[in-house]
């Protein structure tokens, strides 16, 4: 059995499943009595992995747990953690300058997961499918439950958790929904909604975490502030914006239809087109076009359709996945061409049912 | 790979979203091209995240420093957190609880935590379950260590105790 640690999210159809593709909640956690990143050395590192290390295998959400060494793994494996999104920028390496820090790793389970000595000692997330906070967030709250029961965590009775950095200190806790805004960027519209968000406690960034671009129409919106309001009141303000933007993104779809029908057909049908006949793809353009054609889904231009196919090629199309399912290396230059085959493949597969 | 847009020669490794007017708009450059505008590269934004936050606060009064020049636990200092925009260790936080009350209430808009409250495992009543479970962990770690380290009398000692834990 090869296991699909973290991936049991893109296999069922979630709330609001045709704007928000997942929800995410992680919690930033470091050990009491442990020096934090920037202090640490090798051996402390290693320290963090053993004492996770003994309590994943108790823990119900992390089995059957998965271990990632990102220290001894090479780039492409590194990269596949990456893609998705068990392992932040920095902590698998990424950067052309950066190398990997010593006692990097990632346990995984079906549902959760920890990073290992990112910027905190601890970094459980754990996914939901579409619009789903709660779920989500029960999820990461039940593992922080069960290692918080055997590990002993840093806690301040006045600042709560303590964390490495003072943008994360108090719950430790981020929210994240990953949205899907076509019309808003097609009408403008969105310069103006994100604005509006960054000034009520919500940040926004790419797909793939901090510092990444936007791409694909794809938003990660999440709480900004970590300290002064409870969990659940960090978790309630999200949900309200994200269901606000969602209602932007629904107007936003009836002025498109309603002033200019024809182009946003046409662009959708030449998405949906190019998608299933295109020999050579890049991940950027296949981005754009499963954008088009969620969009034309949306809006019922095409056809219904489940959205899990869709939502499993975000994942599967991305280079180190492409890489690793057709056994070539991340420079190959028939890359965009597994592409396509994989894009099309899918796509029929659904097809046949 | 993204070339950078402004020297159009390397890769860029700064992907700076911008939101001007109504427009979203990206800017790819690399880390030579944004160095020379006064863009941190990812990396190092990443390395001082609230570098200049922490140095806008300005030096803080030397009453209030002098009582805690440094961390007793990890030897931080004041400067050292400014300087890197992070904490060496748990015990920063109360060693220098003034300024830092100041720069959390500035991010968040509170100063605080009314979230969930945490029971230390190995401290206080808690229940049974919870303390041995803890124990049990604490054990396994300093066993796997003394094997490794071939502490032998050690590992023998922490096996026995290991193996009482799961008896009660
Ligand atoms: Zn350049
Ligand atoms: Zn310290």
């Amino acid at each position: 059995m090869t296991p699909d640690p973290v991936l049991s999210w893109l296999g069922e159809t979630g709330p609001n499943a045709d704007l928000v593709i997942s929800s995410r909640v992680r919690l930033a956690r470091n050990v009491a009595g442990r020096p934090f990143w920037g202090r640490n050395a090798a051996p402390d590192r290693e320290r963090i992995v053993r004492l996770v290390e003994a309590a994943a295998d108790e823990i119900p959400e992390l089995a059957p747990a998965t271990w990632y060494r990102l220290d001894t793994l090479g780039r492409p494996g590194r990269l596949w953690l990456h893609e998705r999104q068990l392992a932040s920028r920095e902590l698998a390496g990424l950067d052309p300058v950066g190398r990997v820090r010593s006692g990097a790793a990632v346990v995984a389970g079906e549902t959760a997961a920890v990073m290992c000595n990112e910027e905190d000692h601890l970094r459980i997330q754990a996914f939901a499918p579409g619009f789903a906070l709660d779920r989500a967030a029960r999820a990461a709250e039940r593992v922080d439950g069960e290692l918080g029961a055997r590990i002993s965590f840093a806690f301040h009775p006045e600042f709560g958790y303590l964390t490495g950095c003072p943008t994360n200190v108090g719950t430790g806790l981020r929210a994240s929904v990953l949205i899907h805004l076509p019309a808003l960027v097609l009408t403008r519209e969105i310069g103006k909604v994100l604005q509006g968000l960054s000034q009520v406690g919500l940040t926004h960034r790419g797909l793939w975490g901090e510092g990444s671009e936007v791409r694909g129409n794809l938003f990660q919106l999440s709480n900004q502030t970590t300290l002064g309001k409870t969990e659940a009141e960090l978790l309630e303000h999200l949900g309200r914006l994200v269901v606000e933007v969602m209602g932007h993104e629904a107007r936003a779809r009836q002025v498109l239809l309603r002033d200019a029908p024809m182009l946003v057909e046409d662009r959708v049908w030449r998405a949906w087109g190019l998608l299933r006949h295109a020999r050579v793809l890049t991940f950027d353009e296949t981005l754009n076009l499963l954008s088009g054609v969620r969009l034309g889904i949306g809006m019922g231009i095409l056809p219904r359709r489940d959205w899990m196919t869709l939502n499993r090629l975000l994942v599967e199309a991305q280079d180190a996945h492409l890489a690793q399912r057709t056994g070539t290396g991340l420079d190959d230059e028939a890359l965009p061409v597994h592409r396509a085959d994989l894009v099309r493949g899918m796509l029929d597969e659904e097809a046949r049912g | 790979m993204t070339t950078c847009q402004a020297c159009q020669e390397r890769e860029a490794v700064v992907h700076l979203t911008q939101v001007v007017g109504e427009q979203v708009t990206t800017i790819h450059l690399c880390g030579k091209c944004a160095a020379e505008r006064g863009i941190a590269t990812e990396g190092e934004a990443a390395a001082t995240p609230l570098g200049s936050f922490l140095a806008a606060l300005g030096p803080a009064p030397a009453a209030t420093e002098s009582a805690a020049e440094q961390c007793p636990e990890c030897g931080a200092t004041l400067a050292d957190i400014r300087a890197s925009g992070r904490l060496g260790c748990a015990s920063c936080w109360s060693a220098f609880a003034g300024p830092l009350r100041d720069l959390v209430r500035r991010l968040h808009g509170a100063s605080l935590h009314v979230g969930e409250q945490y029971r230390d495992p190995a401290e206080g009543p808690g229940s049974p379950e919870r303390r041995v479970a803890h124990e049990r962990i604490r054990l396994r770690e300093a066993l796997r260590e003394a094997v490794e380290t071939e502490a032998f009398e050690e590992a023998a000692q922490l096996r026995d105790q290991l193996r009482d834990l799961e008896d009660e």
